[in-house]
């Protein structure tokens, strides 16, 4: 029905045991789903709607609950997304130091089509983002894991290259 | 409830005294003065998101929502009487509409929607929002069970999310994505198919949730709301009948804290199909030359008087336990003269479906209403040994439609059988008299629930030709019997009732109300009369 | 840049003492620097005597309300018959502000200390920090620092020894600015959407879990063990103006200075000195147009103000916006108002939770205006209109985000009306706003 069902399940062996753990520090199940949503991206870089029924049955809730809480927090992907997720601080600190122009070039460098596109290798996509909190050193970007701050776009390509 | 402590306070400059921990929105419904709302709802927590409750606290600076403060004594709170409340509610309105296509027209929820309601009694004229902006658009999404969602409409009160989360237990809905992104979201692995999910469609103030089965069947201008009870099972939920031009169109919850509190099941809601059956019989029927000719009430209940004046010794009675406790103790009496076989039989099924929120009520397995009324009335729940029982019988008496599985055969044995129903089924063709009685839809009469509680339903349209209450063709039937005047009203059968039988004692249809009245406890069964 | 720069002669170091200083970051290097000394101190001590310290202190929430911390730890209830609980709030999301970000940064253990000694005195066994997600950085050295500080036995089910039991977990957020405010942030914690809550109830009677709570901002825990070790009256002391505003504050200045980034300022500092002589002023030939200066949730203050205005909590009010967080947005005359107030906008429509009717529709509604103003599409009724939203918007929803979307805009256009007008009449070149 969704293209999840060909997906592992995420909660096994040393995922599952890392997920006891965190049970333990919450009195309720339903206070790791936070934590579990991200075990799921990292295992699979987005959260499908398999992934968040697995996440249900695991914590005891259900699938709908886990999809409005999924929804609601804009780093949890509900779709698939490039090797490499680029976000770029556009808000009015960064903005007022050319956060739009490090935005555009990074569209430029990767072969993005827009905002939110991935690019047709697949390697990159490019959204905009809502301040990073590291508005005295625009512009800052995270690059999956990766916080950088102080990017121009003279900057951008020297920077992609880290990332093949 | 004695000792509760009151606060009193004043709303829009009427005095009221309410229990310590009302809120203003209760307080002030008590002072006539209703608070304009949409998330609030009294059988669902509390969430204070639509903001259209806002009212003036004096000495208090900023506006105060009605559903989550509690009234402190000696306050004054201004709701229709402060211009800086209605400022904010207009804007409330306005908001809610820059997204909403306006499309009453179409719209089954209009004529009852609050939210037109309130735009109409408080809102702007004219809306502010540039024409050419967008509007959010969705489209019209399948919920699964009887349930649409149409988000365009939707203004994200969250009742039914909530109704899902807290009376139901199970959340099948949610809020998703967020700001003015949102819509009310599912699972694609979980439609709303819980048996209690219809309510959501009741409990959504406009018409962004509704009903398949209703879908562009009526406006609501044009439906009557009649009281009464569901026959979907023996729980007794209170519901309204809504007609339309002389059909049941929907079935809908009626507010009884005792029994259903604001919801009923999604069987209960399909009741209303056997209402308006096509197969109707209209006409009474009588027996000659082995075939069944139509006549008038006249003949009728002469014939029948007949049948039973010329019959002694033993009698069976088949009845249905949809039938009225009025019908049901009728019966008993025209026949008080034999010996007598009662018995009735209710389709069970296994397992019940608790509205895990709401303690006492459940989808029962009996699906019937008035299991408790014929038990108390001395039928038995033992239609097998009954229908064993015709044979020796002097004469049967079929009260409803209660032959499901009985063959023509069986009854043609009987010889003497009269037969009150809504429908004429194969079997009871083998009556000698046949007289068409009206449903639950046609006619006044009470039930008994499976918690002793007595409850009335109402008329909500007219039988179909010369069908009539089986009170009264009972009734009737003890006048040419002569047993008693005739009676006027299902009002003057069950204060019969009530003098004769001891469970009933002391109630009138005045004591019952619309919510009905709980039997006094260790009353006995049967008729004492 | 992303590196702290050498403070400033004017600054007051207290918090960013370590600030750059690598080795701070470990344990060895945190008690080598008097690290954990407050704490034991602390948990040989009376939990009352602890929040009286603290309430002595003066020090006020720097999250951005300025509420007495002391006054709100006492709201806890003294005896406890349920469990207690202590939330960091590490969400820093309020465009303009990244001192928090530092703190973990560079003194992580500063941070866990202060978590512990609070724990301490509101009784509570368990703290939550509730970083934002996107802070990958400072969660991986809070993670670490962490880790060294269960291993040392400064937490755990014997603290330090003392045989106090405090556990501190990390609780990464996933993208919600609002989950910033402490009830949503609570909602967040419990695995739920991040819905601020109505109050009353309050956290301390019904907080996470439906458990009493506290909950601090980073820099405000952080602060709690300076005031342990020197004494309440030294941090009373640290007050240039108003003895309501007292101790430390990290402004960070972002924007069109020469050097943005954290300065650490006594209360009751000039801003005009913090923008001048620290941040080194505007650009090259640059002029000062405008100052949004407790995050971008406040009033902006046109140059006037900004200049007169002292940097406390009455100071600022005075000047006639809010400290709020102490992120200062600095604007230099090149700067378009009406496009960054669109964008501020696009913020808070972007972040509302869509509980509240005004926030989630008067938000987004109110970017449509601005960009419709941009567009050169705007009429003069449109300015009325958004500040009657504006109007609509403020003191009516369960929290304050729709307010804040309505404070810099409303301000924007009573300070800087010709700008918006310029667009409306045309004298200014339509632009097309970026997705």
């Amino acid at each position: 029905m969704h293209e999840t069902t060909a997906q592992e399940p995420v909660f096994t062996g040393e995922r599952r045991e890392r997920l006891v753990t965190i049970l333990q520090r919450y009195p309720t199940k339903r206070a790791a789903l936070l934590p579990a949503l991200w075990m799921v991206q990292e295992a699979h870089g987005w959260i499908s709607d398999g992934a968040m029924a697995e996440v249900a049955q695991v914590l005891d809730l259900t699938p709908a609950y886990v999809k409005g809480v999924v929804t609601f927090y804009t780093m949890y992907h509900q779709h698939p997304v490039g090797k490499y997720f680029i976000q770029v601080c556009t808000t009015t600190p960064c903005n007022i130091c050319g956060a739009e122009k490090v935005a555009e070039a990074f569209l430029q460098a990767t072969g993005c089509a827009e905002l939110g596109a991935t690019s047709p290798d697949g390697r990159f996509t490019v959204i905009e983002v809502e301040c990073l909190g590291a508005c005295g050193f625009a512009t800052p970007v995270l690059i999956n894991d990766d916080f950088i701050d102080g990017v121009t776009p003279e900057g951008v390509r020297e920077l992609l290259a880290r990332y093949p | 409830m004695v000792d509760q402590e009151l606060v009193t306070c004043t709303i829009d400059g009427v005095e009221v005294s309410v229990p310590k921990g009302t809120t203003i929105l209760e307080a002030a419904k008590q002072a006539g003065v209703l608070v304009p709302h949409y998330c609030y709802h009294p059988g669902l927590p509390v969430a204070g998101v639509c903001r259209m409750c806002l009212v003036e606290v004096e000495g208090v600076p900023k506006l105060q929502i009605g559903c989550a403060t509690n009234v402190v004594d000696g306050q004054a709170i201004l709701v229709n009487e402060s211009r800086q409340a209605k400022e904010a509610r207009k804007g409330v309105l306005e908001f809610l509409l820059i997204n909403h296509p306006l499309d009453c027209p179409i719209c089954d929820q209009a004529g009852e929607c609050e939210l037109q309601n309130y735009v109409f009694q408080e809102g702007r004229s004219r809306t502010r929002y540039t024409p050419t902006f967008a509007k959010r658009f969705n489209p019209v999404e399948d919920f699964g069970g009887d349930i649409l969602y149409v988000p365009n409409r939707c203004i994200l009160c969250t009742r039914c999310v909530r109704f899902m989360e807290h009376a139901v237990e199970e959340p099948i809905l949610n809020v998703s994505e967020r700001g003015d992104r949102a819509f009310i979201g599912v699972h694609p692995d979980h439609g709303l198919d819980h048996p209690w999910s219809g309510n959501v469609v009741d409990l959504c103030p406009v018409g962004s949730l509704l009903s398949k089965d209703f879908l562009h069947k009526a406006r609501a201008w044009e439906l009557d709301h009649t009281p009464s009870v569901c026959t979907g099972c023996s729980q007794g939920c209170n519901v309204n009948l809504d007609t339309r031009a002389q059909a049941v169109v929907r079935v809908r919850p009626r507010p009884n804290l005792d029994v259903n509190r604001y919801f009923i099941c999604d069987h209960g809601r399909m009741t209303y199909r056997d209402m308006n059956r096509g197969d109707r019989l209209e006409a009474p029927l009588l027996r000659d030359a082995g075939e069944l000719t139509a006549v008038d009430w006249d003949h009728a209940l002469a014939r029948a008087a007949q049948i039973v004046k010329g019959s002694t010794g033993k009698a069976v009675i088949l009845a249905t336990p949809f039938a009225s406790n009025e019908a049901l103790y009728l019966a008993r009496r025209v026949l008080e003269r034999f010996q007598v076989t009662a018995a009735f039989r209710a389709d069970r099924v296994d397992g019940e479906h608790p509205l895990a929120g709401v303690p006492g009520l459940a989808v029962r397995g009996e699906r019937a209403p008035n299991v408790a009324g014929a038990t108390l009335l001395g039928y038995r729940d033992a239609f097998g040994d009954a229908l064993g029982a015709i044979e020796g019988a002097a004469l049967v008496l079929i009260l409803g439609d209660s032959l499901d599985g009985v063959n023509r055969a069986q009854l043609e044995q009987a010889g003497n059988v009269i037969y009150l129903g809504t429908t004429l089924p194969e079997a009871a063709r083998a009556a000698r008299v046949v007289v068409p009685a009206t449903n639950v839809a046609e006619e006044d009469g009470t039930f008994v629930n499976r918690d002793r509680r007595v409850q009335r339903y109402l008329q909500a349209k007219p039988g179909p030709g010369m069908a009539r209450p089986a009170w009264w063709i009972l009734g009737e039937l003890a006048v040419e019997l002569g047993l008693g005047d005739p009676l006027g009203s299902a009002d003057e059968a069950f204060d019969e009732l009530v003098e004769a039988t001891h469970a009933f004692r002391g109630l009138s249809y005045r004591q019952l109300g619309v919510r009905g009245a709980v039997l006094p406890e260790g009353a006995g069964a049967g008729v004492t009369a | 840049m992303g590196y702290p720069h050498a403070p400033h002669d004017k600054e007051t170091v207290v918090l960013s003492r370590y600030f750059g200083d690598a080795e701070a970051r470990t344990y060895d290097g945190w008690t080598k620097r008097g690290g954990y000394q407050a704490l034991e101190q602390a948990l040989g001590t009376d939990p009352q005597v602890v929040t009286d310290a603290v309430k002595a202190s003066g020090l006020r929430g720097r999250g951005g309300a300025g509420f007495p911390a002391g006054v709100k730890w006492d709201f806890m209830p003294k005896q406890k018959s349920k469990p207690h609980y202590l939330c960091c709030n590490a969400d820093e999301s309020e465009p303009g502000t990244f001192k928090d970000r530092e703190i973990m940064r560079w003194t992580p253990h500063a941070l866990i200390e202060g978590c512990a000694i609070t724990a301490h005195a509101i009784r509570a066994e368990t703290v939550y920090v509730y970083i934002r997600g996107e802070f990958t950085e400072p969660i991986r050295i809070m993670q670490a620092a962490l880790d060294e500080a269960y291993k040392r036995g400064v937490l755990g089910k014997n603290a330090m020894g003392t045989g106090v039991p405090i556990d501190v977990y990390i609780h990464r957020g996933a993208g919600a600015y609002i989950c910033g405010e402490e009830t949503a942030l609570m909602n967040s914690i419990e695995g739920r959407r991040g819905n601020p809550r109505i109050r009353p109830p309050f956290p301390a009677a019904v907080g996470v879990f439906g458990m009493p709570t506290t909950i601090n901002n980073v820099e405000t825990l952080t602060s709690v063990l300076h005031i342990i070790t020197h004494g309440a009256e030294w941090y009373k002391g640290l007050s240039l103006s108003n003895p309501k505003s007292t101790g430390t504050k990290l402004m960070s200045v972002c924007g069109h200075v020469a050097r943005p980034g954290n300065y650490e300022i006594t209360m009751g500092f000039p801003m005009q000195d913090l923008i001048y002589e620290m941040c080194g002023g505007m650009r090259q030939g640059r002029a000062l147009k405008a100052v949004i200066p407790g995050g971008s949730s406040v009033p902006l203050l046109n140059r006037e103000e900004a200049e007169g205005c002292v940097l406390d909590y009455e100071g600022v009010v005075a000047a006639g916006s809010m400290l709020g967080s102490g992120g200062m947005i600095v604007f230099d005359d090149s700067a378009d108002l009406v496009y960054q107030m669109m964008r501020i906008a696009k913020f808070y429509a972007h972040e509302s939770c869509a509980q509240c009717t005004q926030c989630r529709e008067g938000t987004a509604w109110t970017v449509r205006i601005l960009q419709k103003i941009l567009a050169g599409q705007g009429e003069m009724q449109d300015i009325d209109l958004l500040l009657d939203l504006g109007e609509q918007m403020t003191g009516k929803t369960i929290c304050v985000l729709s307010d804040s979307c309505a404070a810099p805009v409303g301000s924007a256009i009573k300070k800087f009306p010709l700008e918006f007008e310029a667009y409306i009449k045309g004298a200014r070149r339509p632009v097309a706003a970026l997705a």
